[in-house]
């Protein structure tokens, strides 16, 4: 993508960041869960 | 002859509700002002001035003085410190009531409060720290209300709402920790967008990091302070267990506090030498910026590490409350003391009396709620039909 | 020690985050504005303080009449800045030289190539267009004022004395008239060439080659060319720009890059303080759990011992009991047995 300020780029680049933000959060969130289930299991 | 109207009158016009009467009643006239006059007929904000005490108090020092809910939450739920459980449902709940009061705050001061949603529904603008710092307090505020809601529950009887929120503590005080971090710090990040007008000693690239870094002090010292108002207060309502664990509260969040403060020195110190900003102790803002390094932040860590060691409840106390002090000396510092330092005396702001009031309006609502709050609800103690095993 | 690790975690992550963020902050790219956006010289030894830009200005932007006319020029002994009336002022600089003669000039909103207040904005009510103007949309602005903590020149003003609808008032570069090929208001109403309109690459070329011609005439600058990233209003002066109040201490970094290093480091802290957190819960628990383990331990330990102890001492009872019996059944024989040993002596 062509941008002619820095403007125009970071706003770009941080739109996305944002987006990958709540995804990494929703997912690290999911992603606990699934490994300490696991932990769960070995204890019993 | 019983009369109703008696018993009301008489349990009702207490000297504590007589003046918050009387302030709640002016701050309802100030807002009249602002709503039919705009800002000029309220405060003393001007183009060389746009942010004044409403920003500089009500949500600077607002929110550094509410850190106490992420601090406290972090201590017990993620460093494991048991001993003190009970210290946590005020701790949330001076949280979440003072970001509910930040947000009440900006409903004054932004020209058009009903489009605070704009950035995230319309449109985002997402190169701006305020577009972050506004995500992270939304997101943060409900989180803490939904971090309050287990004593509400159990006022209520709500046992299955309840015990689904104590499922989620720790991914409720993860996620308080990321977002704290994030606006706690990017609330000093504000100030980077202007270099030309903040005071060198003030500006640095490591504001981020002061504010963050003091916002942990000041949570810590707020607990300690706001513990002692509450003991002295509301000594009645406290179980057991809160009376026991208090004074584990006041050494252990001291002996942090002093700690804390002792790296934030070094770090404002850092922040000087990086940018060679010697020079400038030498002048009439450098005497100011000593004062707050020197007597808000050095002389607190020394009297906490003092407190602590000899075991000296009563001095802690006393440094909280000096602490808290200087975390609002150093938001007002930023914020309307080294910004705007280029400015003749002429262009400098001074608030006006109305904001005065309405600031004091708006933490009287904050101290209104609180109190019924913690005279209803399970914050000072456990509710019978919820108790936890002690050892 | 806990709670001093946690402080010295705490700052410890916020300072190497702070150092990654202040590093991703320089982009190597290179961004060099809108090609052709339109520019404004002005040329301050050639201004004589008329205000017909003002009148101009006024009128093509549908201002409210000014409260002195703008005929009146005793306003100018006053140094004035921009309102939310005005979008542009005149100002008087009395040059304390030999000639004694008063300099004017003209302020408003420079169009910054990388504007402070669009990068400030979390709305973005503000736009830079490839024409060159920077635009504010009021329809979205909130009225937080951010742009006005934000313009390292002071321009952007508020209506403060609107209750419901304030905006933000600033120069728009006539951006209606300039996008149909008009000539901004100021520009058009200049009685003199004290403002010329065109390319910005040309009236970079224009304030050279006059710099070249006139050198004693001109300081050897352009201002606006470099500063905050370069602006879309260049100026040449025959003094110093400080005397005029024009702030030589700005900088040449644009703007979005003041805050980009602190920003950067928000998608860091969200990635790994989850990670770091849940370690330092898992370090906690664990070490609650040995702790507990070496109690559990410490007791059954204790227990056992005490047990040992007394089942010992129970054995050693019984034995010595068994021992006194034995002893006693034996004197009982033993005593019996004389008995009867002394009677048969006795028969």
């Amino acid at each position: 993508m062509d941008f002619s300020t820095l403007q125009d780029f970071y706003t770009y680049t941080k739109g996305i960041a944002y987006i990958l933000i709540v995804l990494t959060l929703i997912g690290m969130t999911g992603f606990w869960l699934y490994l300490t289930d696991q932990d769960n299991d070995e204890e019993k | 002859m019983f009369k109703l109207s008696d018993v009301l009158n008489r349990s009702l016009l207490t000297p504590f509700n007589i003046i918050a009467g009387i302030i709640l009643f002016i701050g309802l006239i100030i807002t009249a002002l602002r709503f039919t006059g705009g800002l000029a007929a309220v405060t003393n904000l001007s183009d060389y001035n746009p942010w004044g005490l409403w920003i500089g108090f009500d949500l600077l020092c607002g929110v550094a003085l509410a850190a106490g809910g992420y601090v406290t939450s972090a201590a017990v739920y993620i460093f494991g410190m048991k001993k003190y459980h009970s210290a946590v449902r005020p701790a949330i709940l001076t949280g979440f009531l003072g970001y509910a009061l930040v947000v009440l705050a900006l409903n004054y001061d932004v020209g058009r409060p009903w489009r605070l949603p704009y950035p995230f529904v319309v449109q985002a603008g997402t190169t701006s720290v305020l577009f972050e710092v506004g995500a992270c307090v939304l997101l943060y505020l409900v989180v803490l209300f939904i971090e309050f809601t287990p004593a509400a529950s159990e006022w209520l009887g709500l046992k299955r709402a309840r015990n689904l929120v104590v499922r989620l503590t720790m991914l409720l005080t993860i996620l308080g920790v990321i977002l704290s971090t994030l606006h706690q710090s990017s609330l000093g990040a504000l100030f980077l967008i202007a270099p030309s007008k903040l005071h060198p000693l003030w500006y640095s690239q490591y504001i981020p990091v002061f504010f963050f870094i003091s916002s942990i002090i000041a949570g810590l010292s707020m607990v300690i302070f706001e513990g002692s108002l509450t003991h002295r207060y509301f000594a009645a309502k406290m179980d057991e267990t809160h009376l026991r664990e208090k004074e584990d509260v006041v050494f252990g969040f001291g002996k942090a506090a002093s700690f804390v403060l002792a790296a934030y020195f070094a770090v404002k110190v850092f922040g000087i030498a990086m940018d060679d900003n010697w020079r400038y102790l030498s002048t009439s803002y450098g005497a100011w910026f000593l004062v707050e390094l020197i007597g808000f932040v050095a002389l607190p860590c020394l009297l906490y590490a003092a407190g602590v060691r000899e075991k000296n409840i009563r001095l802690i106390k006393w440094t909280a409350a000096w602490a808290v002090l200087g975390i609002v000396v150093n938001r007002f510092n930023v914020c309307l003391v080294a910004f705007n330092w280029h400015l003749p005396s002429s262009e400098r702001y001074f608030p006006s009396w109305m904001e005065i009031g309405l600031s004091v309006f708006i933490v009287t609502v904050g101290v209104v709620a609180f109190k019924f709050i913690v005279t209803y609800m399970p914050i000072l103690y456990e509710h019978p039909g919820y108790k936890t095993p002690h050892p | 020690m806990s709670l001093s690790r946690r402080g010295f975690l705490a700052w410890m992550g916020a300072a190497g985050i702070t150092a990654l963020g202040s590093q991703a902050g320089a982009t190597p790219r290179h961004f060099k504005g809108y090609p052709q956006s339109l520019c404004v010289l002005h040329d301050i030894t050639l201004c004589i303080g008329c205000r017909s830009c003002e009148t101009g200005c006024n009128k093509v932007n549908e201002l409210p009449p000014p409260a002195v006319p703008f005929s009146d020029l005793s306003v100018l002994d006053k140094k004035r800045r921009t309102t939310a009336k005005t979008y542009t002022v005149v100002n008087k600089y009395l040059d304390s030289g030999q000639e004694k003669k008063p300099i004017f000039f003209k302020t408003q909103c420079n169009h910054c190539l990388e504007p402070a207040c669009a990068s400030a904005c979390f709305v973005r009510a503000f736009t830079k267009t490839k024409e060159g103007s920077v635009t504010y949309d009021a329809s979205v602005c909130v009225g937080c004022r951010y742009c006005m903590i934000a313009c390292p020149f002071e321009i952007p003003t508020y209506e403060y004395d609107e209750p419901l609808t304030p905006r933000i008032m600033k120069c728009t570069f006539c951006h209606p008239r300039v996008t149909k090929g008009l000539l901004p208001g100021c520009v058009e109403a200049c009685p003199t060439e004290a403002l010329s309109f065109g390319k910005r690459e040309d009236m970079l070329k224009l304030a050279r080659e006059r710099i070249n011609k006139y050198p004693g005439r001109y300081v050897d600058h352009i201002y606006g060319e470099h500063e905050m990233g370069g602006t879309n209003w260049l100026y040449l002066s025959g003094v110093p720009f400080r005397n005029l109040g024009m702030r030589e201490d700005l900088g040449t970094t644009p703007a979005p890059e003041l805050t980009s290093g602190a920003l950067a480091t928000v998608p860091m802290v969200a990635a790994l303080w989850p990670v770091l957190l849940t370690g330092i819960y898992a370090l906690s628990k664990r070490k609650e759990k040995l702790l507990s383990g070496d109690k559990q331990n410490a007791l059954a330990q204790a227990l056992a011992e005490a047990n040992a102890k007394s089942q010992a001492a129970l054995t050693a009872a019984m034995e010595k009991a068994k021992r006194e019996k034995e002893e006693a059944v034996q004197k009982a024989v033993k005593t019996a047995l004389e008995q009867s040993a002394k009677k048969t002596q006795e028969q």
